[in-house]
């Protein structure tokens, strides 16, 4: 395809977000051009832990979760492929009584929002998943929650988008970002330029210098996943799984793969470097992973692991990402920051993002993700403790 | 004939009796565990990914496709680990050798 | 606090004299060692009680080899050896060292990585049968465990350790069907004077195809194997091959002996952040090194098989150059001729190494021409034809992208034995250079690690 530098709208930043909204933009007939620093889905939403729960998610999320729900069922018809979901249900475990309350809590509120979830006592997890500890004393079970491939899923939407006509150039760098009058003006590291009315700026880690740019900062906090997987073992563990209401040293979290390989998270954060070659995982953080593993599902404990990884996330001190219009410069709009816990909504948030930019509004309430929120406060803090991806 | 590789030399050596899925082996003292195995055995472990049996391949411990269960639940890397008198190997229907509460 | 210490990381010549120099420097190094015993691959040693003598165990080598193992018992007391440790991980100036699931944290003032090399391999539809088996492998089991791999064996691949242990095998007594080389006699006729920078190696490899051939040894060069034929279920059963006349033959075998000389261990290296280079020649990537053994990272120093494959002799002087550059850098004295005099020796080395590149080609165009039914990743079961599907379908033309979409690489080995030929197949599809593919992203740990693993209580 003959490449162009000019289109309807400019999508800054080719991970999920972007490579959805680029997607969801082709099938409402909008021209776009993804500029991507890397590779597409190669950052955040490729290193993340593949979790695809509504459940536990801030109740305002929730209406964005079921959106997204809805696309990931949809994704085969969509793109061809699946991503290799699997949708045997999210667990949550409880160790002491406080958290299990909670659950019970969250359940009653999350019925509100259409998410039916099931609180399961001791013996029922004993009887369901006799691999679980004997530690854990209460789950709640999203029977319709599951995983997916992370390596996967946004490349897919990259290439859809891109069937259907997107212009997305990988392996380019945008090293400035400016509105010149009715457009936004791209200038990349290779001198190639870029514009459209419209921009939205989906880069993750590295998006809240763009915002900065604009006026709008926004106190955002880099983090690396601490991720491990083992070698392949007999599939029987069909829900992704995660403590909560724990310390941050006791939420682990774990899924098995088809294939049989678990996968697994949690229990510290990687330092925050916003360069993917040096993201490292901390020694230590493995082998607190193992303790609180023989404590969760002591049978895999059995296994070895075989490699670690880690990325760049962004977080927002109150775990709630930043999407939406700009406050300062019309035309401007915004989809990062997602806390560790952008894929399952990243399909979702590509539709919405989509009918946003081309209607000028949307179905599915994101006002709480508004980047006004940060106007007052430039403080940076500590992201919650019982951050689950 | 049940086994795979061929003794050349240093065959007095003292017997070191093991087990095999359930059934008695036995191996030299000296003997990886993978040794012990193929003079036994023609195979050690079913591959995850498709139809065939393996037997190890690089006998360095580089490869990890010699890792075997032991029928308590322990993994061992059959090249690198020395055969030892009452090990309990198994080689077939792993699965339950994994979900078995230790 | 004491000022942290030196660490070595294996014990085979190239750890041992690294070791060697920095004992008489007057240092306790730490010397972290795989195995049960010193001596790393070429010099394993054989268990205790085994009874074989040196010039069965090593033929030709067998003084250099006891010449090894000598100096490093003559280090016993001397140095913090730990034995059975796998070092899994480098992190924050810490080398990270399991043993029997225990591990421990332990700094350095400076790092000797000597962590030898693994056999390269290119794929032959159906090497994922039981009795195929790595040169290196082959060696090992007769070597160290008094075995052949089966009663009938093919040794098929390139490279001087093909006819060397061939050799070793005929002298043992095991039966072999067969010694199939890719490489053609024109090239190694054309490595000739480079090869001749080694005379007495040369002379040796010329001894074993003779020795072999009047052994009655059917020896073929120029060949291209077809494929191994055999049962999923029992393994090996033949070998189907073309020889340099293009004609096709068959040969009944249960065991095959496969290697294309060697590739570094360097995913340590890798870990401590150095810098790679791209080889063209012999089409791999090596942790950048000098002469000196100096890396591209301050106090980590690398020598031997893991760095630069110069052989068990050039290993052993470039233990000692690393050390000689570490004490030098850690402010010690050292003797200037002595280090010339080992840059001396590497250079013959360095030579000898280009001939064997040259003399026996790693066979790249054997990747191309794969089946797509042929499997590339072991571990994993992924066939060329899937690693060419992600690169046409879903333009993945790089290593680690084209690892994310096929799994290619994801295996317990983490790309040890499909890296270079996945890469082969990767820049062939994709029509790039090889070196544009680039190489796997190394992450801890090197080796699997059990949940079983806990830290040593301080």
């Amino acid at each position: 395809m003959k490449p162009v530098n000019q289109a309807d709208v400019l999508i800054i930043g080719g991970g999920i977000m972007g490579a959805s909204t680029a997607f969801f933009l082709r099938q409402r007939g909008v021209s776009v051009i993804l500029l991507e620093r890397w590779l597409v889905g190669q950052q955040a939403s490729g290193v993340n832990f593949g979790n695809t729960r509504r459940q536990g998610r801030f109740l305002e999320q929730l209406p964005l979760a079921n959106r997204a729900h809805d696309v990931w069922t949809r994704m085969p018809a969509l793109l061809g492929e699946d991503a290799e979901l699997l949708r045997a249900g999210h667990l949550r475990c409880a160790y002491r009584q406080d958290a299990a309350d909670k659950m019970e809590v969250y359940a009653r509120e999350a019925r509100e929002y259409g998410l039916e979830l099931e609180l399961l006592s001791k013996a029922a997890l004993r009887s369901r998943y006799p691999f679980l500890g004997p530690e854990v004393i209460a789950g709640s079970l999203s029977a319709q929650d599951g995983h997916a491939n992370p390596r996967l899923a946004a490349p897919a939407f990259g290439r859809g988008a891109a069937r259907a006509g997107a212009h997305i150039y990988e392996n380019t760098e945008v090293t400035s970002l400016a509105k010149d009058g009715e457009d936004f003006r791209a200038v990349c590291a290779d001198g190639r330029e870029f514009r459209a009315p419209v921009m939205l700026v989906s880069s993750g880690a590295w998006a809240s210098k763009m915002s900065a740019h604009f006026g709008e900062p926004v106190p955002l906090v880099v983090r690396g996943p601490q991720m491990a997987v083992t070698e392949p073992a007999p599939y029987v563990i069909g829900p992704s799984l995660g403590v909560a209401g724990g310390t941050l040293e006791e939420t682990l979290y774990f899924r098995q793969v088809k294939r049989g390989n678990i996968v697994m998270g949690g229990c510290g954060r990687g330092p925050s470097t916003t360069d993917p070659r040096y993201a490292p995982v901390i020694p230590a953080h493995t082998l607190t992973q193992f303790r609180q593993m023989a404590r969760l599902a002591p049978v895999v404990t059995k296994l070895n692991i075989i490699r670690v990884w880690s990325g760049v996330e962004g977080y927002m001190p109150d775990d709630l990402p930043i999407m939406g219009p700009s406050a300062t410069t019309s035309g401007l709009h915004y989809a990062f920051g997602f806390c560790g816990a952008g894929f399952q909504v990243g399909p979702g948030v590509g539709e919405t993002m989509a009918e946003l930019i081309a209607t000028g509004a949307t179905s599915t309430p994101i006002d709480a993700f508004s980047i006004t929120r940060f106007e007052s406060q430039l403080v940076a803090a500590e992201p919650h403790a019982d951050a689950e991806p | 004939m049940n086994s795979r590789f061929v003794r050349l030399a240093e065959t007095s050596r003292v017997p070191v009796h093991f087990y095999i899925d359930g059934a008695p082996a036995q191996a030299l003292h000296g003997d990886t565990l993978l040794v012990a195995i193929m003079g036994a055995a023609r195979t050690l472990r079913s591959s995850e990914f498709d139809e065939g049996r393996r037997a190890g391949f690089c006998l360095m411990g580089a490869c990890q496709d010699c890792w075997v269960w032991t029928e308590d639940g322990a993994r061992l890397r059959a090249c690198s680990t020395e055969v030892r008198d009452g090990l309990r190997i198994v080689t077939r229907n792993t699965e339950a050798v994994w979900l078995n509460q230790a | 606090m004491a000022e942290p210490g030196v660490i070595v990381i294996g014990a085979g010549p190239a750890g041992v004299r690294a070791a060697e120099e920095l004992v008489a420097a007057g240092l306790r190094p730490i010397v972290i060692d795989e195995g049960r015993r010193d001596g790393g691959q070429i010099y394993r040693r054989q268990p205790e009680h085994f009874t074989r003598d040196y010039a069965a165990l090593y033929g030709s080598e067998a003084q250099r080899a006891a010449s090894v193992h000598r100096g490093f018992d003559a280090l016993r007391g001397k140095i913090d050896y730990r034995p059975e440790t796998l070092a899994w991980n480098i992190f924050d100036g810490h080398v990270h060292a399991v043993r029997e699931h225990r591990t421990e944290k332990l700094p350095y003032s400076a790092l000797v990585i000597c962590s030898g090399a693994t056999d390269r391999l290119m794929p032959v539809p159906g090497w994922e049968l039981s009795g195929v088996y790595s040169l290196g492998a082959s060696q090992i089991a007769l070597k160290s465990q008094a075995c052949s791999i089966g009663s009938r064996v093919v040794f098929l691949g390139s490279g001087p350790l093909l006819y060397l242990v061939a050799y070793q095998y005929m002298k043992a007594g095991a039966s072999i069907a067969a010694v199939l080389d890719t490489s053609r006699l024109r090239d190694r006729v054309a490595a000739l004077p480079k090869l001749l920078a080694r005379p007495g190696l040369l002379k040796q490899g010329v001894a074993y195809l003779a020795a072999l051939r009047r052994a009655g040894v059917p020896v073929h060069t120029g060949v291209e194997p077809v494929a191994i034929g055999g049962d999923p279920a029992d393994g090996v059963r033949n070998l189907t091959y073309r020889d340099s006349k293009g004609q096709q033959h068959q040969i009944d075998c249960d065991a095959v002996a496969l290697g294309y000389h060697l590739r570094p261990e360097s995913q340590l290296a890798d870990l401590a952040g150095c810098k790679f280079v791209y080889d063209d020649t012999a089409r791999q990537w090596f942790p950048q090194v000098t002469m000196e053994g100096r890396s591209s990272v301050r106090n980590v120093y690398l020598a031997g098989d893991g760095a630069r494959i110069l052989g068990a002799e050039g290993a052993e002087n470039a233990g000692r150059l690393a050390a000689l550059s570490a004490l030098a850098d850690l402010g010690k004295t050292v003797d200037a001729t002595r280090v010339a005099t080992l840059r001396q020796a590497q250079d013959k080395m360095e030579r000898f190494r280009q001939g064997l590149v040259q003399a026996f080609p790693w066979p790249q165009e054997q990747a191309a021409r794969l089946p797509d039914s042929a499997i590339v990743c072991r571990c994993e079961c992924i066939t060329a034809g899937e690693l060419r599907r992600v690169v046409t379908d879903m333009g993945a033309q790089e290593a680690n992208r084209a690892k994310a979409f096929s799994r290619v690489g994801m295996g317990r080995c983490q790309g040890r034995y499909c890296a270079d030929a996945g890469a082969e197949v990767i820049a062939h599809a994709a029509g790039v250079p090889l070196e544009q593919v680039g190489r796997l992203r190394g992450q801890a740990p090197v080796k699997p690690l059990s949940f079983q693993t806990m830290e040593e209580p301080q």
